[in-house]
């Protein structure tokens, strides 16, 4: 089953796109900030997804794709922010630190599989 | 007030008449939903009194008439909606439609039923990708639509938060959008491709353009088969030769008409005018995958 990881400093968030994703058929760990994420990625199997919040305390989402991308062995993960930022500077900046996608808060369901669809990650 | 079964079967051939959309009994509920927005925009206390005022004046072409008819349209849609469409579009139909049209440089691209818009500009944003040789072409794309407040949508090319976060890939998004207060407006480059009228399906047609690609998604399904039959007849009249015509995703020409082959892509689909298909640079049925599934933005972003 693909794999998925989802960073956001809210619990209740992380519990939403994990249900989402696990209803899209992935498996999902979860992270609480950037650098728990990096924690735990050193730990885990390789992600095919990363769901990353903007807003977190320790190390922030931005910070957090920017190490992410710096590193090879991610390189064929997909990363997509999922955030409160809504300004088009925001959305370039993280496209040019390599995020695959971009998803302003709220979302639903849908959302999350339409633009996994777009990145050729829709439902499996 | 609920509706009465009267008021239901009234409101019901009224809608049918004036749009070809099916209400089934089942509806009720959703028929209620959405009259009562209605009721409060006429000033009318309750949803039966509307009906009293719609038998009282019951013309398809009445306001009030019009009101109801456009409120039980469904206007749900999203960039670049299932995706694969889009990508057929992109590999296969614009490249035949510009061989076809090189003589005259212009090209014809239908979007019946447009809602918002969100299908025309998809359309516009992947020639402006994909097709910079058509910077110098006549392209017009034109969207129609039954509601007049859909049709007004399309032209401002306004899109809520909500609605940019559905399908809509972030590099486009940067690219050919601008934020205004909470809203995103699509860059003029894109609206003036655009070209949005009213128009009613099930109706007289007004004289259209020979389309080169039509798309009619997610619009036939509301529709009892005889009005599928004789709209999808009369697409064929306005089709280009070898022109082509892309439904919803649980849309068919089959059962329907016999007037299109269906024309077999990778792993998706469109359909062709049966014998105007015929042309030796044309995929024939089960021809081999020219493309599988790939992503409409690019995969790395802006990377
Ligand atoms: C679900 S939307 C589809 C929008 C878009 N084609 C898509 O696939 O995302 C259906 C649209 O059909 C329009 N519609 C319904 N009946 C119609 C009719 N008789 N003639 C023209 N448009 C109609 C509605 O107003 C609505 O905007
Ligand atoms: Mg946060």
């Amino acid at each position: 089953m693909a794999l998925a990881l989802v960073i956001d400093d809210s619990s209740a968030t992380r519990m939403i796109l994990a249900r989402i994703l696990t209803e899209l058929g992935y498996s999902v760990e979860k992270a609480e900030n950037g650098a728990d994420a990096l924690h735990k990625l050193s730990k885990m199997a390789k992600p095919e997804l990363i769901l990353i919040d903007w807003n977190m305390p320790v190390m922030n989402g931005y910070e957090f794709l920017v190490k992410a991308r710096s590193m090879a062995q991610f390189d064929d993960v997909t990363m997509m922010m999922v955030t409160t930022e809504t300004e088009i500077e925001q959305v370039l900046k993280a496209l040019e630190a390599g995020a695959n996608e971009y998803v302003m808060k709220p979302f639903t369901k849908d959302v999350i599989d339409e633009k996994l669809s777009l990145l050729g990650l829709g439902a499996r | 007030m609920a509706l009465t079964p009267g008021d239901f079967t009234f409101l019901s051939n009224y809608v049918k008449n004036s749009t070809a959309i099916v209400l089934t009994p089942d509806k009720d509920y959703l028929v209620e939903s959405r009259l009562n927005p209605v009721a409060r925009r006429l000033g009318v206390s309750n949803i039966s009194d509307l009906v009293s005022k719609l038998r009282a004046n019951p013309s398809p072409t009445s306001e009030i008439g019009m009101m109801i008819s456009e409120a039980m349209t469904t206007n749900e849609t999203y960039f670049f909606r299932d995706v694969k469409p889009f990508d057929v579009l992109r590999s296969e139909l614009l490249p035949q439609a510009i061989e076809r049209r090189g003589s005259d440089r212009s090209l014809n691209i239908w979007s019946g039923a447009c809602s918002s818009g969100q299908e025309a500009y998809s359309i516009a944003m992947t020639i402006k990708e994909h097709f910079p040789t058509l910077s110098t072409w006549r392209v017009r794309i034109i969207g129609t639509d039954i509601s007049r407040a859909m049709v007004e949508r399309t032209k401002e090319g306004i899109f809520s938060q909500i609605e940019i976060n559905r399908g809509l890939p972030a590099p486009l998004l940067v690219k050919y959008f601008s934020k205004v207060g909470s809203e995103w407006k699509i860059k003029g480059e894109l609206t003036s491709m655009v070209d949005a009228s009213v128009m009613n399906l099930a109706g007289n047609w007004p004289i259209l353009p020979r389309m080169d690609i039509v798309l009619m998604r997610n619009v036939l399904i509301y529709f009892d088969l005889p009005t599928k039959r004789a709209i999808l007849e009369k697409v064929v009249r306005v089709m280009a030769p070898n022109a082509s015509l892309l439904l919803g995703g649980s849309e068919t020409t089959m059962n329907v008409t016999n007037e299109f082959d269906r024309v077999t892509t990778g792993t998706s689909f469109y359909y062709r005018i049966k014998g105007g298909g015929a042309s030796s640079s044309s995929p024939s049925i089960g021809s081999t995958p020219t493309f599988r599934g790939t992503p409409v933005a690019p995969r790395a972003g802006l990377r």
